[in-house]
């Protein structure tokens, strides 16, 4: 192009933008892509020998169906459920079916109670995360497990209160998903 | 915060359409998620082959982050040592002195053994491991304990063979894949390892309470003979595990039985070895039928006089 160039690393972020579009692979497929990433780290950032983790996948799920209603369709759940069912332990099928009624669940709150600010979000998070986790409980028991609920109690505890920074986490990636950095020009 | 215009579809009959054909394609992943989970409650082996081709796929990335937990581990622990370094290095003291008399009778213990051994005729067996490897991810937000391990059947690995770390058994192989495993770790509710107490050879059963405990059942009913800190092995009875595994020790006392904390905690247990299933009658068995039995089982080691 022209010899004549703007100084790097310039706070100038409009300069940035002209010409520029999300991409587009970006602009859709983040959202599944960090729903599927939180699928696995739990398994990888510690060999428990008790459920200590929080289930990622759902809470980054149900993060960013509050987020932005709308960007993940109704049947998100299937495959991401499918993914998730791979590596979770629990038996296949398992978050297929919780994710899909959580997709329809949040749907029908959604239409129910439009207005909403954190407390109501966080609030229904808790009582979504709270249902799944048993739920969970309920189904590996039900293949062969006999683990008693005292078990979840700590998992529930930490789920519900990672999730607000899960939904920031969610936010930041929200705001990267749409960084116009594609040249269109 | 009011709902975003764009998703009321208004009069355009397409975006009608989309709408409702998304709600009933929500509804229909719902069911086949129904029907699937019905398939593996009845049958729970039904999707092992999907779930080893996911396991050997995620495989790098378990090798990866298996090295970085290592060091991460290091690091919290080295923390921690300062706050804990005084009591600790009393605690040790008094340990060492104890294992310094332990160490001794074992020494007594061991060249009894080989005599007897050597009175009875019985080679000293190798107990060879069939592959040492990584721990590479375990299903930690779940109430099943799983732990996947970065060898398959390509390197020997075979299902049931009991996985330990140095430290005593982690749980044994439920389903194997071409270069993956999945490990029932003994903490698992499913998990029944049969155990004997180190002291006096007492029989009992430990399974596993999914919480990183495992109870202890006794065989003998009757007066609680447990005390805090006796140390469980395996019993090698029914197969499976060799015995004299270490598995767990005591905490707590129950009315019939013994609540129990696992030995190898797989968290600080990096490295795993897989051995070949324990069989006692597996030697002679494999001498007469055929010379490719069991790697483990039918070599005899004559590096030990």
């Amino acid at each position: 192009m022209t010899s004549l160039r703007w100084p790097r690393g310039g706070s100038d972020q409009f300069r940035k933008r002209i010409n520029r579009a999300p991409s587009p692979f970006i602009a859709r497929g983040l959202p599944w892509l960090s729903i599927m990433l939180a699928s696995l780290v739990p398994g990888w950032l510690v060999i428990a020998s008790a459920p200590v983790m929080p289930p990622l996948g759902f809470l980054v799920l149900v993060a960013w169906r509050q987020l932005r209603p709308g960007l993940l369709p109704v049947w998100a759940g299937l495959p991401l459920g499918l993914f998730d069912d791979l590596y979770s332990g629990q038996p296949l099928g398992s978050a297929v079916l919780l994710w899909s009624l959580a997709m329809i669940v949040l749907e029908v709150i959604e239409a129910r109670f439009p207005w909403r600010n954190i407390i109501v979000e966080w609030l229904v998070a808790a009582a979504l995360i709270l249902a799944y986790i048993l739920l969970c409980l309920a189904i590996a028991n039900a293949v062969g497990g006999s683990s008693p609920i005292q078990v979840i109690v700590p998992q529930t505890i930490v789920a519900i209160l990672v999730y607000p920074l899960i939904a920031r986490m969610v936010g930041g990636l929200d705001r990267a998903r749409l960084i116009p950095f594609r040249d269109i020009g | 915060m009011a709902p975003s215009a764009n998703r009321r579809s208004g009069h355009s009959r397409r975006a009608q359409y989309s709408t409702f054909f998304g709600y009933i394609a929500g509804v229909a992943g719902a069911l086949v998620g129904a029907i699937v989970l019905s398939v593996s409650i009845f049958d729970p082996a039904a999707f092992a082959a999907l779930r080893g081709v996911a396991s050997d796929a995620s495989l790098p990335a378990g090798r990866a982050t298996a090295s970085g937990r290592a060091s991460g581990q290091d690091l919290f622990t080295t923390i921690g040592g300062y706050f804990a370094a005084g009591s600790q290095n009393a605690t040790l003291r008094r340990e060492l002195a104890e294992a310094k008399v332990r160490l001794v009778e074992a020494e007594a213990l061991r060249t009894e053994n080989l005599r007897l051994k050597a009175l009875l005729g019985l080679a000293q067996e190798d107990p060879r491991p069939v592959v040492v490897t990584r721990l590479t991810g375990s299903t930690a937000s779940s109430t099943r304990r799983f732990a996947t391990i970065a060898a398959g059947s390509a390197r020997g690995v075979a299902v049931g063979m009991p996985v330990r770390s140095p430290l005593g058994l982690v749980g044994r192989v439920l389903e194997v894949s071409a270069a993956s495993a999945r490990v029932l770790l003994i903490t698992d509710s499913e998990s029944v390892v049969p155990v004997r107490r180190a002291s006096d050879g007492l029989p009992g059963f430990a399974q596993g309470r999914s919480d990183g405990t495992l109870q202890i059942r006794l065989i003998n009913l009757g007066v609680n003979p447990l005390k805090p800190r006796d140390v469980f092995v395996t019993s090698g009875s029914g197969g499976l595990y060799r015995p004299g595994t270490a598995v767990a020790m005591v905490t707590k006392v129950t009315r019939d039985g013994a609540v129990a904390r696992m030995l190898s905690d797989p968290t600080a247990s990096e490295f795993v070895s897989v051995e070949a299933i324990w069989a006692q009658e597996a030697a002679p068995l494999a001498a007469s039928s055929e010379g490719a039995g069991e790697p483990g089982a039918t070599r005899t080691g004559t590096r030990r006089p």
